[in-house]
């Protein structure tokens, strides 16, 4: 993992400071409230679900429970890619109508953990219909970058359907400010 | 029939206990002159579970005690009686005797039988009471009930011995009802003992207190907050007419003596005071929760945490443990000096780990597993006691006894039951002359099955009697208002009204059943462990009950399959046999996809790999790969796999806990390595298949 444990408030106002973890999708940086993530582990083959909806992986063992896997790429609508050393699934808790339930998301890597304050996370622009931005809470930058906070709860509602991976296609056109991640393909 | 019974007898006084704990707080919550439904029904069912447990296990008395208190809840339930203080101090007394009783009949002991009598004979009189003659008491008490004209309360408070070890004062709780008005308070010694057996730190006196201000009952109930369990208290509102003058200064005497008793208690009390503070401070914080709980309790009894688990099965696990103890200590002193040539220990070493690990956690399942013939056992004396009870010709019949069930399951199914299989008995079977006359056998037959059955275990109850009478249903519904008079309903949801609280079609009131009580309780514990309760009922023919319940955490005997790079796991119970199959045993049937032969038979063919679209499989040809033949819904195919792997006992996993269903998949488990493996839900897996049948056809001849 290449994370180096960098806490530089980007915010250094009174107002209550939250921690992300953040990681990546190709180019582009998203952040996980930190309190949220149980676990993170390598990516390793887990057991496949029949007739699942394609962004999901399948399911592992956690400690005796079964954890659905989701590829947040393709759960975003984004195209697929191939795993890799450095792929990894982060366990988070996620807060569903019913209940309280754990799932694992298949990043490319995570990267960092930053401080920021609430006041810094600006509201999601409208993206039309290119982006689906139903599972941004919000965004902020830490350390220059412009990172896309996930509302990690609506993740693995079932009628919330990924966008067309076209669409991600254009999104990468638009911000191709590709700056650290040259293997990323399409 | 020789089933002892005396096995079951722990776990009913223990239900009947919680049962009686139960009516004790609903009574003690009731306020006179309103019928609070839901509570009302909570302390009728406790009365009834234990009348019927009692009825059951032959102990007469209590059955027969507990079925006055039970009419005259339900005359109270029904609002043929109003709800008055009287009547709920006389339920409340019952309930002490019945407690006694219970006791009695726990340890053999001998019973006050003059006390017993004295309470029936109450209880009988509250009964006979003209319900019309108590009007002025009622009127009195809807006043209260509107919280208007109240002239004042009258207290009586009895604590128990051990009151002011739980650090509360009596006397503090009497000067805070002084403060809230005039009150007048007659002090009972009459329990004091002579001097030489008087312990200080008992409480010996019990107080009878008027007070006479215009307050809430909230008011005086929320000073007796700390103390309601440490005490008997009654909490009456008084009437204008009972509104006498006060002797103020003989109130003042007795309380002065009180006092005097009481201070020097009190000091003694003192010093202990800041040791029990924090004990206090505990007692508080739990009857705050169970304060914020109680509105939302359920009328069922509340989920017990514990598990009764047989010492051997805790031997074994302290073994196991041992075992495992053991094997990670020489495992951690292999390491200290760890040098190439023990790898073959190290190995040795693991895999010991391995199995004791395994196995610690397959016992620990085992602990929460037993068969359902834990409540099927009773069954049998049951049907012969009512059969005998109601003259009726019964032969029981039990099958699948040995499907183990999760704990909690067995114990939360074991009411629902016994109320079926006595619906069964008192309304499903006829007399032995109606039956001739219907041309049946003499004896009727109350079959008792529990299987599983696509991931979920169903249990049928299902008499061969008269079956449902749907006209009836439907009249009685009308005449309760359940349905209104304009509603269509179908056969099937006429059937269905017999699970509406408050609906019996019984004409004649017996003690077996017909209060209405039971179905919408056993419905309602069905639905509360997620399972759901069918009707199957054909006049003249019988009436079948489907319970359906999920099948978490239950074990399972399953067969290890592999497609392709896939594995996963077909319940032993729907496999009928495995074959190889040559060429000359397979057929297509235009519109039907494939099948073979098997003896006389066709089974469609099921190719798990496309229903499941699973890559890289290996049986292109049928001829290559192994069928199992399956069973579901009534139903026989073959399923086509790669290969068996092996069969193994599996626990099962919900998949919904953190995702949801998936078809044709009841659950998941955990395989030996680690990996997760999904069991299949054969029923499930067959509507998938049909579903795609369509497909394949339309592929096939393109």
């Amino acid at each position: 993992m290449s994370a180096t444990a960098q806490t530089k408030a980007s915010g250094e106002a009174a107002t209550p400071l939250e921690e992300y973890l953040t990681f990546n999708l190709g180019s582009e940086d998203y952040g996980v409230d930190i309190l949220r993530v149980q676990e993170i582990r390598g990516w390793e083959p887990i057991t496949r679900i029949p007739n699942a909806p394609e962004y999901v992986r399948g399911v592992l063992n956690l400690r005796g429970s079964i954890v659905p896997v989701f590829d947040l790429r393709l759960r975003l609508g984004m195209s697929f890619r191939a795993y890799e050393k450095e792929t990894v699934v982060i366990i988070l808790h996620v807060q569903t109508e019913e209940r309280e339930k754990s799932i694992g998301l298949v990043v490319d890597n995570v990267s960092d953990v930053f401080r920021t304050s609430t006041e810094s996370i600006q509201p999601v622009p409208d993206f039309g219909t290119r982006f689906n931005s139903e599972f941004l809470s919000g965004m902020t930058t830490a350390n220059g970058r412009m990172v896309m906070l996930l509302d990690i709860d609506r993740l693995s509602e079932r009628n919330i359907k990924p966008v067309a991976a076209a669409a991600d296609d254009e999104v990468q056109r638009v911000q191709s400010s590709d700056k650290r991640d040259g293997s990323h393909c399409s | 029939m020789t089933i002892d019974l005396s096995q079951f007898h722990q776990v009913f006084f223990e239900e009947s206990f919680e049962g009686l704990g139960l009516m004790e707080s609903g009574l003690l919550a009731m306020d006179p002159g309103t019928v609070d439904a839901e509570e009302i029904n909570a302390i009728f069912r406790a009365a009834h579970s234990i009348k019927g447990g009692s009825g059951t296990f032959g102990f007469d008395r209590v059955a027969s005690f507990t079925h006055l208190m039970e009419t005259l809840l339900d005359e109270m339930r029904d609002g043929r009686r109003p709800v008055t203080a009287e009547a709920l101090e006389v339920l409340l007394q019952s309930v002490d005797i019945l407690g006694e009783m219970l006791r009695a009949a726990q340890d053999g002991q001998a019973l006050d039988e003059e006390r017993v009598a004295k309470q029936q004979q109450a209880l009988e009189t509250a009964l006979q009471a003209n319900p019309q003659k108590q009007d002025a008491s009622d009127a009195a008490s809807a006043l209260t009930a509107d919280g208007a004209d109240i002239n004042g309360w009258h207290i009586v408070f009895r604590p128990l011995p051990n009151l002011m070890r739980t650090g509360n004062d009596p006397l503090r709780i009497i000067r805070e009802l002084a403060a809230l008005g005039e009150l007048e308070v007659r002090g009972d010694a009459s329990l004091l003992p002579g001097f030489d057996q008087f312990d200080p730190e008992e409480c010996y006196l019990s107080w009878d207190m008027r007070l006479h201000a215009d307050v809430e009952r909230g008011q005086i109930t929320e000073i007796f907050d700390w103390v309601e369990d440490e005490c008997d208290l009654a909490i009456m509102p008084l009437v204008a007419s009972e509104h006498e003058v006060v002797a103020v200064p003989e109130t003042v005497a007795e309380v002065s003596v009180d006092e005097g008793a009481l201070s020097s208690l009190a000091q003694e009390q003192e010093e202990r005071r800041s040791a029990s503070d924090d004990r206090r401070q505990e007692e508080r914080r739990k009857t705050a929760g169970r304060r914020s709980n109680d509105p939302a309790r359920s009328a069922t009894a509340a989920v017990s945490s514990s598990i009764r688990v047989g010492i051997d099965k805790i031997d074994n696990l302290i073994n196991m443990v041992g075992e495992l103890v053991i094997t990670q200590s020489m495992l951690s002193m292999l390491g200290e000096n760890f040098h190439p040539g023990q790898l073959d220990k190290l190995k040795d070493g693991l895999e010991q780990m391995a199995r004791h690990t395994r196995e610690l956690q397959e016992s620990v399942m085992q602990v929460r597993m037993l068969p359902i013939s834990f409540t099927f056992s009773r069954f049998p004396r049951l049907v012969h006691d009512l059969g005998r009870q109601l003259g009726k010709k019964i032969d029981l019949k039990l099958t699948g006894e040995s499907t183990e069930l999760d704990k909690t399951v067995i114990e939360k199914i074991g009411d629902p039951l016994v109320h079926l299989v006595r619906n069964s008995l008192d309304h499903g079977i006829e007399t032995p002359q109606e039956r001739l006359a219907a041309g049946k056998l003499e004896t009727g037959t109350i079959e008792l099955k529990a299987f599983h059955q696509g991931g979920s275990i169903v249990i049928e109850i299902r008499d061969d009697g008269r079956g449902l009478d749907a006209e009836r249903l439907h009249r009685k519904a009308l005449e309760r208002g359940i349905v209104g008079v304009d509603e269509k309903l179908s056969t099937q949801q006429i059937y269905e009204l017999i699970f509406q609280p408050g609906f019996s079609t019984a004409e004649q009131v017996s003690d077996v059943s017909g209060r209405g009580v039971g179905m919408d309780v056993v419905r309602r514990n069905i639905l509360e462990l997620g399972g759901s309760i069918e009707i199957d009922s054909e006049p003249g023919r019988g009436t079948g009950m489907l319970i359906r319940l999920p099948l978490t955490l239950a074990i399972l005997d399953g067969q290890t399959i592999a497609v392709g790079g896939e594995v996963y796991i077909i319940p032993l119970i729907s496999i009928i046999e495995s074959i190889q199959v040559s060429p000359e045993m397979v057929n297509l049937v235009a519109g039907r996809g494939e099948t073979f032969k098997l003896r006389d038979e066709y089974l469609p063919i099921i190719r798990m790999h496309e229903v499941f679209g699973i890559e890289g499989y290996r049986a292109h040809d049928l001829t290559d790969g192994l069928l199992v033949v399956v069973e579901g819904e009534g139903r026989r195919y073959g399923v086509l796999v790669d290969e068996l792997i092996g069969q193994q006992q599996v626990v099962i996993k919900s998949l919904e806990a953190n995702y949801e269903k998936v078809d044709g998949v009841s659950g998941a488990t955990i395989l030996g390595d680690g990996s997760v493996a999904l069991i299949l839900d054969i029923p499930g897996l067959i509507r998938l298949a049909a579903r795609d049948v369509g497909l394949q056809l339309i592929k096939k001849t393109a």
